[in-house]
């Protein structure tokens, strides 16, 4: 157990530093960093003290290791648009991606399962066969347009829902959240759908194959013959033993959630890290570029490492490439 | 309880495959039944029938089930669901599959209390324990809050027993529970739960491909073959005076000390599909002893009211 | 372990005169009405693309025909060149229905070319790793889980963020997203094949490297290829859309349907829903039809659902 975990945490320590070798090689040796992380307004003084600050008149091995000493420290770099640290930027914007994919990844999760069951248990259905055509559709369907499409009925159309914006938040084990007001809610239920469509499909499928596997087990027909309801058989012991690998699933999934939001963000202007690395790339504000990479896979390899741990603590019969696969 | 011509079908794809058709026997009140037959010959489907449990596309065309005068085949799924695990349990062959592997022990066995009895979760807890006691499991408070997996095959089948057991029915199939055992493990099973008969005068259905299995237990024995009982009797009489080849057959293929150095016989020949049977008696294509009449359907014969029939034109009349 | 090679032609099938391979394939695939259906969107979309030039109304890009006074027009208006707008015209007064033609070449193009070179490079890569085994195996799969446990967005954004903008940026990226699943796919296969008999039997002849693995191991990772193949130039084309949504794609010059959709998108809030809206439709039929026939091939070509 023990050797399991630290070996995923010496595995990860050593992605982290592929990417911190891969950003750096991206911006350093592709790009001119004087031109990537120098703001090309200032004025010639400022520009050679921001040289010899970053180590850009060393050798390269030498500025890779003022790069990652910076890093390590926390310094990304100041933007050049808000001339604020980087790392600040964006961090101030994480609550608001947060809130979005937890929202996002419960509600794939609650619609998904309940769904996929219902077409595993009535492959032949209509109402089976139609959850499956639609869940091939959300695979197909490309998010933004599916956001937009959104926009168009809820918003243009109905002028039910909100088009865009965070709207208010409350405060909430001292964040900002939305969901805790009727407004905030308002707000964030389109674009949390949207995001969720995103892994709908997935939810579905595996909770499909995993109901149709179980119920064709030994222990489903034995619950039976012990006279259980077959309400208690579906939500006992058919849901426990999907339950499992879809939480698990999503878990792994949520990083990518999140770089995803960056679509659904820019969709719904939703002022989280997604909206602002698109702008920072419309107005070539590259630190924040360069921070915002860092952090992304850097919070995408800590998540992986989590769920890893954390199954393989939830299952002890772990079958990590089963899942994976 | 009794089964009367039970016909099973299963509508498939390829075709009706028949896994039984036309079954019938009887079990008295304390008795132990062995329902022998090689795999696929349509035991598993037998029991599920009389459980009410067969799987789509599989149905009970035609026949009756009298279960203490009642016909399970007509019964509701509401009413067979009140005597299932009640009145009527069964027990699978592979104990490592019959537990859930994601619930505790004692989830699964206070559930089946619950089912039936509406009774505190603390006495349903306490009678789980006792069922654990009944069939020998040491520390079974520490046992009810296991996980599956940390038991042993003879411990799971032995889980499975006893959750069986729990409400005292009246009759018990058991489905080849032994078979995924150790031998040793399988004789003590076996012990106990024909101790365990004796003291609750349940009635037993037990089903094996193994003559050997049920020779010192069961009280008469109905051999099957293509979903057809082909010959039923006194466990003595099916076993010395066999009438059927094909039961012939089946027990000079069981090594034995006897007849050690003897080649083994065997049955030639294949068991045919249940897809698309042979015309007649189905085992005609591999009896020694079959001619044209054999394409006729045989008749059950009774040779002098011993109690033991068979199925067959030709039958082994002569030893005696 | 035997190995049963020719479970096509069994006893069964004997009946059936001239039973090639591709026959077999060709009705078994037309079993699915709605495979059939794709396959038609397919070859529309793929005429469509090919000949744009010749079947828009318009050219959307000719300055001298485009007159900023027809911009916005709702669907069935006249433009002033007195040709009919069917589907409306955009911000600038171009034809609908003629940059979405435009734009349809554009990304079907974008799609295609990457996803083969994608799939050169994949197969390449695939079947070095599975002929050669050890560390070079180990290194390359090692690179391929890598990369495949990040999404394909977060790569491609990575990529044009130190890029820029551009088509050939965009198509590197959409290169090095996909790569890593032809890699894998080829490799399983190839696994697979390496140790059966003919290849051993091919390896006792002496022949050489190149022969064996292009002449032996190739054909036989053909049918899971074509299958990624085509699922994956359905999903580059719904990256590179994506992509170019997000303003980080293609250049305003080169138009593909993801960017027609985001020049509509700042319109709709004013209800001219078209600008957006048909482009939209475009993509979403070019997509499903594509993952129709892909999920169809899947079926069919899958050995293990074979009869
Ligand atoms: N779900 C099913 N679908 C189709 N055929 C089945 C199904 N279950 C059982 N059968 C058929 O019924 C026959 C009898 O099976 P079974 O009763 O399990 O045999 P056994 O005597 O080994 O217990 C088998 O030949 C099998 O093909
Ligand atoms: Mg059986």
């Amino acid at each position: 157990m023990s050797v399991f975990i630290i070996r995923r945490l010496l595995q990860s320590i050593v992605v982290i530093w592929v990417m911190s070798l891969l950003v750096f090689g991206g911006v350093y040796l592709i790009g001119d960093p004087i031109d990537m992380l120098i703001n090309p307004e200032a004025d010639q003084e400022d520009i050679e003290a921001a040289i010899r600050a970053l180590g850009l008149d060393k050798p390269i091995h030498e500025q890779y290791w003022y790069f990652l000493a910076n890093a390590l420290k926390g310094d990304l770099g100041k933007s050049f648009i808000f001339s604020e640290p980087a790392l600040q930027l964006i961090l101030a914007r994480a609550p608001a991606t947060m809130e979005l994919a937890i929202v996002a990844s419960l509600m794939s999760i609650m619609l998904g399962i309940p769904l996929g069951m219902w077409a595993g248990l009535k492959p032949d259905s209509i109402a089976g066969k139609s959850i499956m055509t639609g869940s091939i559709l959300g695979f197909s369907l490309p998010s933004f347009w599916v956001g937009i499409l959104f926009i168009m009925l809820f918003a243009v159309m109905l002028g039910v829902l909100p088009a865009g914006g965070r709207g208010p938040t409350t405060e909430f084990l001292g964040l900002q959240v939305s969901f805790l007001s009727a407004k905030g809610l308002s707000h964030i239920l389109l674009p949390a759908v949207n995001l969720a469509l995103f892994k709908l499909s997935l939810v579905i499928r595996l909770s499909r194959a995993g109901t149709q596997e179980v119920i064709h087990q030994d222990y489903i027909k034995f619950a039976r013959a012990k006279g259980l309801s077959e309400r208690r058989i579906i939500l006992v012991h058919v849901l426990k033993n999907i339950l499992i690998p879809v939480v698990t699933v999503i878990g792994l999934e949520f990083g990518s959630v999140i770089a995803f939001a960056v679509v659904t963000e820019t969709v719904f202007a939703w002022p989280g890290m997604g909206k602002l690395i698109i702008e920072s790339i419309d107005q070539l504000d590259r630190p924040v570029i360069v921070a915002y990479l860092m952090i992304i896979v850097f919070m995408f390899i800590v998540i992986n490492l989590l769920v890893d741990i954390l199954y393989s603590i939830l299952d002890p019969r772990v079958r990590l490439q089963d899942i994976r696969a | 309880m009794a089964v009367e011509d039970l016909k099973t079908h299963f509508f498939t794809k390829l075709g009706v495959v028949k896994a039984v058709n036309g079954v019938s026997f009887s079990v008295d009140k304390g008795e132990v039944v062995g329902l022998v037959g090689e795999s696929g010959s349509g035991k598993s489907v037998t029991g599920f029938s009389i459980m009410g449990l067969v799987d789509p596309p599989g149905r009970v065309v035609s026949g009756r089930i009298l279960f203490k005068g009642e016909d399970l085949v007509q019964a509701g799924e509401r009413r067979m669901r009140s005597l299932r695990g009640r009145r009527i349990a069964m027990i699978f062959q592979d104990p490592m599959m019959t537990l859930n592997p994601v619930l505790r022990i004692d989830t699964q066995m206070m559930e089946a209390v619950k089912a039936h009895a509406d009774v505190s979760t603390q006495s349903a807890r306490e009678r789980a324990r006792e069922a654990l006691v009944r069939v020998g499991i040491p520390s079974p408070d520490e046992r009810l809050k296991a996980y599956p997996h940390q038991f042993s095959g003879g411990m799971r089948q032995r889980v499975a027993i006893a959750t069986a057991l729990l409400h005292k029915p009246d009759l018990i199939v058991a489905d080849e529970p032994t078979t995924a055992l150790d031998v040793t493990i399988q004789g003590q099973i076996l012990y106990e739960v024909q101790k365990l008969c004796r003291e609750t005068g349940m009635s037993l259905i037990w089903i094996t491909h193994d003559l050997s299995v049920v020779a010192g237990l069961a009280d008469r024995i109905c051999v099957m073959y293509a979903g057809v009982i082909v010959e039923t009797g006194a466990t003595s009489d099916v076993l010395d005076r066999s009438m059927h080849p094909y039961t012939k057959g089946l027990i000079e293929s069981v090594p034995s000390r006897n007849r050690r150095g003897q080649p083994l016989a065997q049955i030639p020949g294949m068991t045919p599909s249940l897809l698309n049977l042979p015309p007649g008696c189905s085992f005609h294509p591999r009896c020694p002893r079959a001619d044209e009449v054999c394409l006729a359907e045989p008749a059950i014969a009774e040779p002098a009211g011993t109690g033991h029939s068979v199925r067959c034109f030709y039958p082994h009349l002569e030893q005696g | 372990m035997s190995v049963a090679m020719n479970e096509g032609s069994a006893p069964g099938a004997a009946a059936v005169r001239d039973e090639t391979p591709l026959r077999r394939f060709i009705s078994d695939f037309c079993e699915s009405k709605i495979a059939i259906a794709g396959v038609l969107g397919v070859l529309l979309i793929a005429i469509i693309a090919i000949f744009a030039p010749w079947l828009s109304p318009t050219n959307p890009y000719d300055l001298a025909t485009v007159d900023i006074m027809d911009s916005r027009l709702s669907p069935g208006k006249q433009m002033m060149s007195g040709v009919t707008a069917f589907l409306g015209t955009d911000g600038m007064g171009r034809d609908m229905l003629s940059a979405m033609f435009y734009g349809l070449r554009i990304s079907l193009g974008v799609g295609v070319a990457s996803g083969f070179v994608a799939l050169c490079i994949g197969v390449c890569v695939g079947l070095a790793a599975a002929y050669f085994g050890g560390r070079v195996d180990m290194l390359i799969m090692r690179v391929v889980d890598l990369q495949l446990s990040f999404p394909a967005i977060l790569i491609a954004l990575i990529l044009l963020a130190t890029l820029g903008k551009g088509v050939d940026k965009i198509v590197i990226a959409l290169i090095v997203v996909q790569w890593a699943y032809f890699a894998r796919t080829v490799r399983a296969t190839a696994m697979v094949e390496r140790h059966k008999e003919y290849i051993e039997a091919a390896t006792c002849l002496a022949l050489s490297h190149r022969r064996i693995v292009f002449r032996h191991l190739l054909p036989n990772c053909l049918p899971p290829l074509i299958v990624v193949g085509t699922v994956q130039v359905a999903s580059a084309i719904a990256l590179e859309a994506t992509l170019s949504f997000l303003g980080i794609g293609l250049p305003v010059t080169e138009p593909s349907l993801g960017l027609l959709i985001s020049n509509g998108f700042e319109y709709m809030l004013s209800g001219k829903y078209w600008i957006s809206i048909y482009p939209g439709l475009a993509l979403l039929f070019t997509i499903v039809s594509i993952n129709l026939v892909g999920d169809r091939l899947r079926d069919v070509l899958n050995p293990r659902l074979q009869r």
